[in-house]
C-alpha cells in the first residue's frame, strides 16, 4: 500500500537481480540507507520544529518571531547551525576530556536510537520489534546517562547540579510514564507498536485511557526536559544546566537531541493513544503516513502550547508532583483498567 | 480606636507653608559654590567631580560649574584643599533657561578625552560580521550597573521591539554567545567577572557597551571603585550612549556592530 515500501522493493530487486549483489549484502546496504533516511527525516523535522517553536513563542507573546531569512524566517535555524559550526569549540582545561567529548554525541545517539522501533505507517519501520514499547522506555532511560556525563564532565558546579537534577527528574518521571503506557499494553495484550496501532481501528485509546494519556503527557514533558518542567536548565538557578560549558557544534548537538527526543515522544503518544496512522472519520484516501505526521504535529503543538503558557515550577514541587500525584494516578489507571478488562471478559464470556 | 483618634488629634501637623513662608533650609544640601578669593585653581575638584560638572579654563583662569550636570554629591567640598568649594543650602535652582545653570563660560575638560577603540584587523572584522550577520546569540553582562540599562535591554524582547525577528536572541551562558552586551561601569568587584565572561565566550565575538557607564564611566567616572568604562578591560566594538539608552538605540547599536545599518 505504501509507495515507500514499493521503492525499497524495487531497489532491492535492482541490487540483487540487476547488478548481482549477494542477498545479505544487499539487505545490509538497504538497512544502512534506511537508517540514514530516518536520521535525515528527524533532522528535517527539527528545522520545522525550531521554526514552529520560535513562531509559537512569538505568537503567545504577541510578537512576530523571526521573519528575515526565507519565508517567515524559516531558514533561521539552518543559519544558526552553520554559524555554530564556525564558532570556536572551547573545551575547559579542568574538564574530564573523554566524558566531556562523548556526552554530546551520546545525547544525540540516544535520541536517534528510539527511532529504530517507531513506525510512521504500515510497515514504515526500521525494525518491527515485538517488544517495541519496552525498547522505547529503555532507550529513554539511557538518555539520562548522557546528561549526567555532560554535567559531570564539564567540571562546573552548575553543570553538575543540572546533571543531577536531570537524573532525579528523569528517573522519577520514568515510572509514571511506563505505568501509563502499561494501561494501553493491558488493553491490547501486545508490546508491538504496529499491533497496538491496529488495535485502535475502532476507538482510540485516548478515550478509555484518558488518565493514562494525561500522565503520559505530563511525564513526557519532564522526560524531554521542556518548560514548564525544564528544571535541569533553569536559567534563574543554573545558568544553562548540564550543557553550560558546551560551545559551538557540541551545544547544537544538545539542541538537536532535545528536539529529536520531542518528536519521538510525540510519535509514541500518537501511536499509543491517538490511533497512529488510522484515519479519522474514515478518510482512507489520505495515506496513513500523512495521518501519522498530522497526529505527531498535533502532539508537538500541545507540548509547545504548554511550554509557552506555563511558568517554570520549583524543583521540590516537581518531585512532589511526580511521586505523590502522577505515580498514584497512573497506578489507579492500571487498577481501573484491570477491573474494566475483568468485567468485559465476564460479560462477553 | 479611641487611642488612635486621640493620637491623631494630639499629634502636631508637620505640613509646611512653603511658598508663603520661607523654609528653614539650614540642613539642606543645595548648590555648590566656589569662593573665588580662596580658590587656587589646583583642579582637584575637577578631577573628582563624578559628572564632570566643574571645569577650569587655564587661559582666563576661570572656573565654572554646570548645575545641569552636577549631582550635588559634596565631593568637591570634601576634596578642596583651600576650602574654596562650599555646598550652600540654596535649593531654589529651577530655571526655564538651561544656560543660566552654567556659571561662567563653557570650557572643555581635559580629562574628557574620547577613547579610541583598538583598531582590529579589517579582514577579521569582516569575517566576524559575515559569520554572525544572520544569527546572533547575545549574553547580557551586568558589570555593576544600576539596572536602568538592563530594564531597557529587557524592553528589547517585548512585543513592541521583538529582537527575535532579526534572528537575534538572548542565551544564558557566555559559552553559547556571540556578543556580550555589557552594562555598567565595570566596578572593581565585577571586573574579574567581566574578564572571565569575555574569556569564556568562543571566538568570533563582539562586545557592545550599553549606557554612559559602560561607555565612559558616566556618573561614576573616576571613582575609586570603578574602571571608567569597560573599554579599559575588554576591546569594545560599539558604544551606545544614553542613561539609559532606549531599546531602539540599543537595537541600533547591535545592528551597527554587525554593519547592518
Amino acid at each position: 500500500m505504501d509507495i515507500f515500501l514499493v521503492w525499497v522493493d524495487i531497489f532491492r530487486n535492482w541490487l540483487t537481480a540487476g547488478i548481482g549483489v549477494p542477498a545479505l549484502a544487499a539487505e545490509i546496504f538497504i538497512k544502512i540507507i534506511l537508517v540514514l533516511i530516518v536520521i535525515v527525516f528527524v533532522c528535517c523535522n527539527l528545522i520545522v520544529l525550531v521554526w514552529l517553536e520560535r513562531k509559537f513563542s512569538a505568537f503567545y507573546a504577541m510578537r512576530r518571531g523571526p521573519n528575515r531569512l526565507g519565508p517567515a524566517g524559516f531558514f533561521q535555524f539552518p543559519v544558526d547551525i552553520v554559524k555554530m559550526l564556525a564558532k570556536e569549540d572551547i573545551i575547559p582545561k579542568a574538564a574530564d576530556l573523554p566524558v566531556f567529548k562523548t556526552a554530546s554525541i551520546c545525547a544525540f545517539i540516544t535520541a536517534i536510537l528510539a527511532w529504530a522501533v517507531i513506525p510512521l505507517g504500515k510497515g514504515l519501520v526500521l525494525e518491527d520489534l515485538n517488544i517495541g514499547i519496552f525498547y522505547f522506555i529503555a532507550i529513554g532511560s539511557t538518555g539520562t546517562i548522557a546528561f549526567i556525563m555532560a554535567g559531570f564532565g564539564s567540571n562546573n558546579k552548575y553543570s553538575l547540579l543540572g546533571g543531577m537534577r536531570t537524573a532525579a527528574q528523569m528517573i522519577s518521571y520514568e515510572i509514571p510514564m511506563a505505568f501509563s503506557l502499561l494501561g494501553v499494553v493491558m488493553l491490547t495484550g501486545s508490546l508491538n507498536l504496529s499491533d497496538i496501532n491496529d488495535a485502535q481501528r475502532n476507538v482510540w485509546f485516548v478515550f478509555p485511557q484518558i488518565l493514562a494519556f494525561l500522565c503520559y503527557f505530563i511525564s513526557s514533558i519532564a522526560e524531554t526536559n521542556r518548560a514548564p518542567l525544564d528544571l535541569s536548565e533553569g536559567e534563574q538557578e543554573l545558568v544553562a544546566g548540564y550543557f553550560l560549558e558546551y560551545s559551538g557544534i557540541r551545544y547544537s548537538l544538545f539542541m538537536v537531541a532535545e528536539y529529536a527526543h520531542l518528536v519521538a515522544v510525540s510519535a509514541i503518544a500518537s501511536i499509543m493513544f491517538l490511533g497512529g496512522w488510522n484515519p479519522l472519520f474514515g478518510l482512507t484516501f489520505i495515506p496513513g503516513f500523512v495521518w501519522m505526521m498530522l497526529k505527531i504535529y498535533f502532539m508537538i503543538f500541545l507540548f509547545m502550547w504548554m511550554r509557552w503558557t506555563f511558568p517554570r515550577v520549583r524543583i521540590e514541587n516537581l518531585m512532589h508532583f511526580g511521586w505523590k500525584v502522577l505515580i498514584p494516578v497512573s497506578l489507579l489507571n492500571i487498577f481501573l483498567t484491570s477491573i474494566g478488562l475483568y468485567v468485559f471478559q465476564a460479560i462477553t464470556g | 480606636m479611641f487611642d488612635i483618634i486621640k493620637k491623631i488629634v494630639k499629634y502636631p501637623r508637620l505640613t509646611n507653608n512653603y511658598p508663603d513662608k520661607a523654609l528653614d533650609s539650614s540642613l539642606f544640601i543645595g548648590s555648590p559654590e566656589i569662593d573665588t578669593d580662596k580658590c587656587k585653581l589646583c583642579g582637584e575638584c575637577v578631577r573628582h567631580c563624578p559628572s564632570g560638572a566643574i571645569k577650569i579654563n587655564t587661559v582666563s583662569n576661570s572656573i565654572t560649574i554646570d548645575y545641569a550636570q552636577c549631582v550635588f554629591c559634596v565631593l568637591c567640598e570634601e576634596v578642596c584643599r583651600s576650602g574654596a568649594a562650599k555646598m550652600t543650602n540654596k535649593f531654589e535652582l529651577a530655571t526655564k533657561n538651561k544656560v543660566t545653570l552654567q556659571k561662567g563660560p563653557w570650557v572643555i575638560d581635559e580629562n574628557n578625552i574620547p577613547y579610541e577603540p583598538q583598531a582590529l584587523d579589517a579582514l577579521l572584522q569582516s569575517k566576524i560580521k559575515k559569520t554572525l550577520g544572520r544569527s546572533l546569540y547575545i549574553r547580557e553582562v551586568d558589570a555593576g550597573s544600576c539596572n536602568g540599562c538592563d530594564y531597557e535591554i529587557n524592553g528589547l524582547n517585548n512585543p513592541f521591539n521583538d529582537l527575535e525577528r532579526l534572528g537575534i536572541s538572548f542565551v544564558a551562558s557566555p559559552r553559547h554567545a556571540d556578543m556580550l552586551l555589557v552594562t555598567g561601569t565595570a566596578t572593581r568587584n565585577m571586573q574579574l567577572a567581566l574578564l572571565k565572561t569575555y574569556a569564556a565566550t568562543p571566538d568570533p565575538k563582539l562586545v557592545v557597551a550599553v549606557g554612559a557607564c559602560a561607555c565612559s564611566g558616566g556618573i561614576f567616572r573616576d571613582s575609586y571603585a570603578t574602571n571608567n568604562g569597560i573599554d579599559s578591560l575588554v576591546p569594545v566594538d560599539v558604544y551606545i550612549p544614553g542613561c539609559p539608552p532606549r531599546p531602539q538605540a540599543i537595537l541600533y547599536g547591535i545592528l551597527k556592530a554587525l554593519d547592518k545599518v
